[in-house]
Order: structure tokens, then sequence, then C-alpha cells
């Protein structure tokens, strides 16, 4: 079905938290915490606008919006509403409506609440635009964004070394994903030459009828798996716990590392149901879900135990879109549901306990029921959902998706297996981070432990009720969410029916009855599986996290050994490479292209203009001959200023004024530094150096002499200057042609330069604050603060 | 360099440098002159007065930073540029405002504006880079 074109409205709903952003520290200035209410609305309305969407959609229709944003390039600010885009926007603009709330609480009096909310709405803006865009293009620079906002806000703590080199990580390893992501989509533009979403996805063969199939899923899966830390990227996620709690629980667990599963997602009609695609997704999905499980059991962290299952979810929904079978698909969509709903709760829960006893370490808290009974429920709501327990939508989920993975063809043994392994390992987090804190005696926390105040309590438990009335209404869940969700994934219209309670004793329920065994089996053995894992874990004593540090210090220290290499910090060896090659630049052209240029008539020249030339030579002259530096400098002037006044005198008195100045000022700044270097006075070269020194100098002096010469021997052409001689007046209201090219007809050019000598003037200063070493006289002075410089930025 | 007679008659150098780099800077559209050399003339006058009267003086004087005095040459610059947007116009497109003022053509464009960023970018840059050498007792 061909998409309707729809108002911009829905484009100004993907702007509209930027503009949020704009104004969020203003108005935490005017009313400090409580800003959260007034900028919680701007998600809330975005909420409102895409429930309009719920309707339309759950009957097959699909909805385009686009404005040109750089139409020579193809590239649109547009978007695509389907099922699949509208389950995420609802689920990034109302959760991201608590999360405001909440951050409104957790960071009360934090001096830079309101950038919190800043980074938190261009963060949620750039999510929009991701999972709603259409065009390649724009859908790729919000995909970045996402990684660049993550980067902010796990960074937010910017005083803390560990959080700079998780944001740094995250960075490094989402962006880089990105970029695979950008080769994928150029390859697909100039494959199929289509670059809206919507277009490719009217014909799901494109793709894989050019030919191009391979390398293009081998790079969507590099941004997907990266972005959705897939093993073994997945180590970027529980390094990300260092950002403040609700972005732990928004970007990490409830959206932006759902962007990968998006992705794939999106593109299953495209690139999905081939042998590789349900060779290689159940195969990271599954080894990320095992992996992400055990780690997470090994955890002490309330915030790292949730990460790690995080990431295990993360797994499992890839394993189960890798299978392409459509019960398995729906199994995912509605775990994508229920995951977001108890993880974002329970991140959120574990901050509020952080928050209200001062510590999330698991084995220092106890008996926190009675000072935090609103907490408790609603954790208590949350983590039966995710241990797959009725009636909770985390149940429907674990029964859909074991239906799908039993019936799958493929190898649907094994991957039901990996499943129920996994279940029941995250149900015994689930029950660690739910009862572990409130259950038990009372253990003294660093902090007196309270209720915490309405902001912090909204979020978790309307998100804990959700997930109850989701599954209590689940035929409607069906009908409206999940159904036109999977007819994105499987390209054709769908309609599901779910129900809260099994309709038969089947596999499935089996299955779910065995997990849940198993989960209780391990829950009571927790301390003794953990203990066993942090042993297998200290035996082996290298993982990815280790690993990156190695490639980045292995690059640092390959692009230091190439700078070194490069850069000798020596001025006389820039100075003798850079005039070698000039030579080389002017000579070998006219040496190839054969033969001199004829030797110029001699004009004749009149008498002071001989005097002028005797002036420069008799400067010239003074150079060689001078006995201390200083003096040459000042020689080196007078030559200038010579040729300043033959410019004069051959009608370019700009030319001429610009020499004059340009002589004095370097004169005048060579001899300051002159003397702030400690140099010797005079210059200490062996003969047969300056020999050298010499024999470049000339030749470059004579292959510029020999290329001007062949110039000027050219016919000229004067289209240009005709151009400017005439139009410098009528166009451009200036008489001074040189003026009016600098300001005017290339102003471009000029704007340029002047950004270089802003650049240049600073890179000076910095050099000149460089502290020298006081009363060491060396022969070149600049190679010594080239080196102190060097040495101070290790 | 500090001689009584040098010490006396920088300012008034400095001042009518200033004044002439001005001059320069105005009429470069017509005559020999413009941003650059203006820059440079008015960057010598301050090199000279803190060779003259120390560089603290000379920030004193000037008051901002002349890096952040090249920076907003720049950025002047650049909004020159920015104006043609308003008409629809591409990026530079030059504007003109001429008017009479008793009875004297003033014209004031957006070449002249960026060319007074171009001053600005030169005076500040070279200055900075002038008075930071002539500062010996830094640190």
């Amino acid at each position: 079905m061909t998409p309707a074109v729809i108002d911009d409205t829905t484009l100004l709903a993907v702007l509209a938290p930027f503009a949020a952003a704009v104004v969020a520290p203003a108005l935490t200035r005017w009313f400090k915490h409580n800003a959260a209410w007034p900028l919680a609305l701007v998600p809330a309305l975005i909420f409102l606008h895409f429930t309009g969407f719920i309707g339309p959609v759950s009957e097959g229709e699909t909805f385009v919006a686009a404005k040109a944003w750089a139409p020579s390039y193809g590239v649109n600010f547009s978007v695509y509403v389907d099922g699949l885009s509208t389950l995420f926007a609802l689920l990034i603009s109302g959760i991201g409506t608590l999360i405001i709330l909440y951050a409104g609480g957790y960071l009360k009096g934090h001096v830079q609440q309101g950038r919190f909310f800043s980074f938190l709405f261009l963060f949620m803006g750039s999510m929009l635009g991701l999972v709603l865009g259409n065009n390649l293009i724009s859908l790729f620079i919000f995909w970045e964004l996402t990684s660049i906002t993550s980067f902010l806000l796990i960074g937010f703590d910017n005083l803390r070394a560990a959080s700079r080199r998780a944001a740094l990580q995250a960075l490094l390893v989402t962006g880089g994903g990105g970029l695979a992501l950008l080769a994928a989509f150029i390859l697909i533009i100039s494959a199929t030459g289509e670059i809206e979403m919507s277009v490719l996805l009217g014909s799901p063969d494109i793709i894989k009828d050019t030919g191009l199939y391979l390398p293009i899923f081998i790079l969507v899966l590099g941004g997907a798996f990266t972005k959705s830390a897939q093993f073994p990227f997945h180590f970027w996620l529980p390094n990300a716990m260092e950002a403040p709690t609700p972005v732990s629980a928004y970007l990490h667990s409830a959206t932006m590392v759902k962007a990968g599963v998006y992705l794939l997602m999106r593109m299953h009609p495209l690139l999905g149901d081939t042998v590789l695609w349900t060779t290689v997704l159940p195969l990271f999905g599954g080894v990320t879900l095992l992996v992400g499980t055990v780690l997470a059991v090994r955890q002490t962290d309330l915030k790292l135990m949730l990460a790690y299952t995080t990431v295990a979810s993360l797994g499992l929904l890839v394993m189960l879109t890798g299978t392409s079978y459509e019960k398995a698909l729906e199994g995912a969509v509605l775990y994508l549901l229920a995951h977001s709903l108890f993880k974002g709760g329970l991140f959120m829960i574990a901050g509020t306990i952080d928050h209200e006893a001062g510590t999330r370490d698991v084995t220092k808290l106890g008996g926190l029921r009675t000072a935090m009974p609103i907490t408790f429920a609603a954790a208590c709501l949350a983590a039966l959902s995710m241990s797959g327990l009725p009636p909770f939508i985390g149940f429907i989920a674990k029964e859909v998706l074991y239906y799908g993975t039993w019936g799958w063809p493929g190898a649907g043994l094994a991957v039901t297996l990996v499943a129920v392994a996994g279940n029941a390992l995250m149900l015994v987090i689930a029950a660690a981070v739910a009862l572990k804190p409130f259950l038990g005696p009372k253990v003294e926390t660093p902090k007196h432990a309270h209720e915490g105040p309405v902001l912090l309590i909204a979020g978790p438990v309307v998100l804990s009720l959700t997930g109850l009335v989701l599954a209590f209404m689940a035929h409607t869940t069906g009908l409206l969410f999940v159904g036109p969700a999977l007819s994105s994934l499987t390209g054709e219209f769908k309609q599901i029916d779910l129900h809260l309670w099994p309709t038969s004793f089947n596999a499935p329920l089996i299955l779910s009855i065995i997990t849940v065994g198993l989960g209780i089996v391990l829950y009571t053995q927790l301390d003794r599986l953990r203990s066993l894992i942090a042993s297998v874990l200290a035996a082996i004593g290298w993982g990815p996290d280790k690993g990156f540090d190695q490639v980045v210090r292995g690059i640092v220290g390959f692009s230091g050994r190439i700078t070194r290499l490069v850069q000798t910090g020596n001025m006389q060896t820039y100075m003798t490479v850079i005039f070698v090659f000039t030579a080389i630049a002017v000579l070998l052209p006219g040496y190839l292209t054969g033969g001199l240029p004829e030797m110029p008539e001699m004009p004749e020249y009149r008498f002071y203009e001989w005097g002028i030339l005797f002036i420069a030579v008799l400067g010239l002259i003074a150079v060689l001959v001078a006995k201390t530096r200083l003096t040459a400098i000042v020689s080196l002037g007078i030559q200038g200023f010579a040729v300043a006044l033959i410019f004069m005198m051959f009608g370019a008195p700009d030319l001429s004024f610009t020499q004059f100045m340009v002589e004095t000022l370097s004169v005048v700044i060579l001899a300051l530094v002159m003397t702030r270097l400690n140099l010797m006075p005079s210059d200490h070269r062996s003969t047969p150096a300056a020999i050298l020194t010499g024999i470049i100098a000339c030749a470059v002096g004579l292959g510029l002499t020999l290329t001007l010469l062949a110039i000027t021997q050219q016919p000229f052409d004067t289209r240009l200057s005709d151009f400017f001689a005439q139009f410098s007046r009528s166009i451009a209201h200036g008489r001074n042609i040189v003026n009016v090219i600098i300001v005017d007809f290339r102003g471009f050019d000029t704007l340029g330069e002047i950004a270089v000598v802003v650049l240049a003037g600073l890179c000076v200063l910095a050099l000149i604050r460089v502290r020298t070493k006081p009363d060491k006289t060396v022969e070149d002075s600049t190679t010594d603060a080239v080196q102190t410089q060097a040495s101070e930025a290790r | 360099m500090r001689t009584i007679i040098f010490r006396t008659i920088a300012p008034f150098l400095t001042a009518l440098m200033v004044l002439f780099s001005v001059f320069v800077l105005l009429r470069g559209h017509n005559e020999p002159g413009g941003g650059f050399i203006g820059g440079l003339i008015a960057a010598s006058a301050l090199a000279i007065f803190g060779i003259a009267c120390g560089v603290a003086s000379v920030r004193r004087a000037i008051y901002f930073h002349p890096m952040s005095v090249s920076a907003f040459g720049l950025f002047l610059g650049a909004l020159a540029g920015v104006l043609s947007f308003f008409k629809g116009q591409a990026f530079m497109t030059s504007q003109w405002l001429i008017f009479d003022f008793f009875g004297v053509e003033i014209a004031l464009s957006t070449p002249m504006v960026f060319d007074i960023g171009v001053y600005l970018v030169v005076v500040g840059a070279i200055g900075s880079i002038a008075l930071a050498l002539e500062e010996r007792e830094i640190d």
C-alpha cells in the first residue's frame, strides 16, 4: 500500500524536543527542579500526537511527510509512520515524559540540571528522528546524533575519569558502527537509486537483487550490533552506567540501545529471510543473551546487574529477529514492548534506591520494604514482568517467543534452549533486584532511607502498572501495537490475537514452567553462582573491555610513532624539507616539459630603477655577510623595501603598501623572537652545512625565476582582468579593483583566509606560552620549544 | 628602547597610526587601502606602543584580549555574508545601502562590514603575537 502524505505536524513533533532543549536551561534557572513539570509537557504532547496514529496504523495504513533539506543531494527531512515507528515513537515520548519528571527529582539541586534536561531533549529529538526517519541520510544523521547525545549524557559527570572514559568508549563504538551504517546506506542508494525507506520497502527484493547484498548486510550489522551492544561489542553498555540513572533508564535500556534492533526490524523485509540472516543473527543474538545473563549474575551493583540483562535482552531480540519466523518475530515485538516498560522502571527504581539509601550495592542493602513501600511495590510489579510471570506483559511475551522458537523450522531446539537458559537467569536477576534490597533484616545504609518524592516515584509506578494494564488488555494490545509493528517486519498486513492466559497446555507453557523452576533453583544458589562465575572470569582474565583499551592504546602509540617520524621537532629539518621540495616542484616541470624559457630582452632602465635594484642586491649581500642574526634580519628588510618600491613604480600601490607593512612587521616580530629565544647571536654552522643550504637556496631562487620567466612568456589571458575592470565599478561600487576582489568578488576566499589568520594567531600564541627552559643556550631553540611542548603534552 | 623621547612620542604616534589605519580601512574600496593593510598598520601601532610603554598599558588601553578582537572580526566577516539570506540570495551576495546625509552620499555595504572584519582579524592576530612576544616575563 502506498503511504498517504500527511501535514507537517509530525515533522514538528520530531523537532519539538530540540526547541525544548533550548529553553530548558532558562526554565530550570527560574523554577529549579520543578521545571520538570512544564518540560514534561513537550514529550507528553508528542505522545498524544502519536496516539492519533494508533487507529489508522492498526488498519494497515502508513504515512509520510517530508521537507526538502539538501534537495540537490536528494536529502530530505522526512518521516515514515507505520506500525513499527509508531510503537517506537510512543515508547520514546511516553517513557521520555516520565524520565523528564524523574530527572527533575533525581538531579534536584544539581548546578547543571538545566544542561542535563537540555541533553535529554536533544537525545529525545534525535531518537524520534531516527525511528521515524524515512530518508536514509537523515536517518543516519539522527543515528549519529543519538551517539553524540549519549556521549554527552554518559560524560555528564565530567569531573570523573571513569565517566569520561565510558563516554568516549560509547562514542567510539557506536559512532564507529554508525560509519559502517553510512557506508551501507550509500551502497543501498547507489545500487538501487532510491533514498527513501518507504520506497525501498515498497519493493522488498530490491536489495537482494543488486548483488551487493553481502556487503550491505555486513555493514548494516556493523551499525546495529554496535548500537545494540551485541557480543563482542557489548562492553560499552555496562560502562555507560557511569551516567546518571535517568540516562541509564532512558537511553541504555528503553530507547537508544534498541535503535540497532529497530534498524534490523526495519530492514527485515529488505534484508531478512536469507540463509545468512537466519544464521548470523541468531548466533550473535544467542551468544549475547547467554554472555549478558551470566555476566549479570556476577554483578552486585544494581545498575550493572540491570545493564547486563539489558545486553542479554538485546541479544534475545536480535536472536528472535534473526529467525525470520513470523511467530518469533511477534515474540520479538512483544518482548521489545515489555522490556522497555519493565527495564525502564527497574532502572528508575535502582536509581531511587541509590538516591534515598546512598548505595546500590545489593550486598549492602536490605529491609527497605517498610521505608520505601511504594518503590517496593513498583519493583515487584516490574520484576514479575521481567521474570515472565502472569499476569504481566512479560509473561505474554515469553509465551509467544517460546511458541516462536519452538516452532521455528531452523535451529529451533538450540534457540529454545538458549532462550530458556537466558530467561531463567533473567528471573534470577529480577528477583535479586526487586527482593534483595527490600526483604530480609534491615541493613544500615549510608543515608537514612525513606520513600522518594513524587517525581522519583511517578516513573516506575506508571511503567510497572502499564505492564499490568497492557497484559489485561491483551487483545487490544495485540490489535493496536503488536500487529501493526509485526506488519512492518513482515511487509504484509497482520492482525494479532493475543490473550493473557494460555488457551491450552502446550509446549510454551511447559517451557515457561521449566524456566521458572530453573530460575528459582538458581536464585537460591545465587551467591555460590556469583563466586563461581567470578572465578571463571578471573581465570580468563581478558575481555573485550580490556581489548578496547589495548586497541586504543595501540592506535595512539602507532600515530605517536608516525608523528615522531614526520614531525622531528627540528626547525632546520623542516626548513630543509620544505625548500628542497619547493625546488623540486618549480624545477622539475620545466625540466620535464623541456627547454629553458628564453632570456627576455633587457629593457631600458632609468637611473632610479637601477638604484632600487642596487639597493635590493646590497640588502642581500648584507644578509650574507652579516655577523649576527639580528643584523641579517634587518638587512633582509632592506631587500623587502626595495621590492615594495618596485611594486610602487610599476602601478601596484596596494601591493606595495602591504609589502611595506609586512616587511616592517616581520622585521619587528623576528627581532622580538630573536630576543626571546636563547639563541647564540651568530650563526655557527659548519662550512659544508652552509654550502648545502646555499645550494638549496640557489636552486629555489633559480626555479622561481625560471618559472616566472616562463609564465610571463605565455600569452596573457585577459578575461578575468577585463571582467574585474569592467564590473568592479558597476556591480561592486568600488574603484579599487584589488579591494573589490578581496572583499566582494572573491570574498568567500578571504573569509577562509581570515579564519586561517585567526587560527594561526591562536597557534602562535600557544607556542609562545610554552615555557622554555631557562638559562640554556642552544643552537636552535625552536627545537627546544617544540620538545618542551611535547614533553608537557605527555 | 625605553628612551624618554621614544616614550613621550609613542602614544601620539600610536594614536596617529590607529587613526590612519581606520582612514586606510574606510577608503579601501575606492583608493589604495583596505582592511588588511589597515589592520597591519594598527598592529604595528600596538607593537610600538608596547615596546615604548610596556605591554600592560597596551592591554589596558585596548581592554579586550586581542585574540577576542580577532575572533570577533571573523564573526563579523561571516555575519556580513549571512545578511543576504534574508533576501533569499546566495551567501556573501553584497548588500548596499546608499543614502544622502546632509548632501553627502553615504554608502553602507556588507563588503565594508566584511572589510572591517578583516581589519579586526589582522589587528587582533598580529597584535596578540607581537604583544605576547614583547611580554618577556610571562609565566
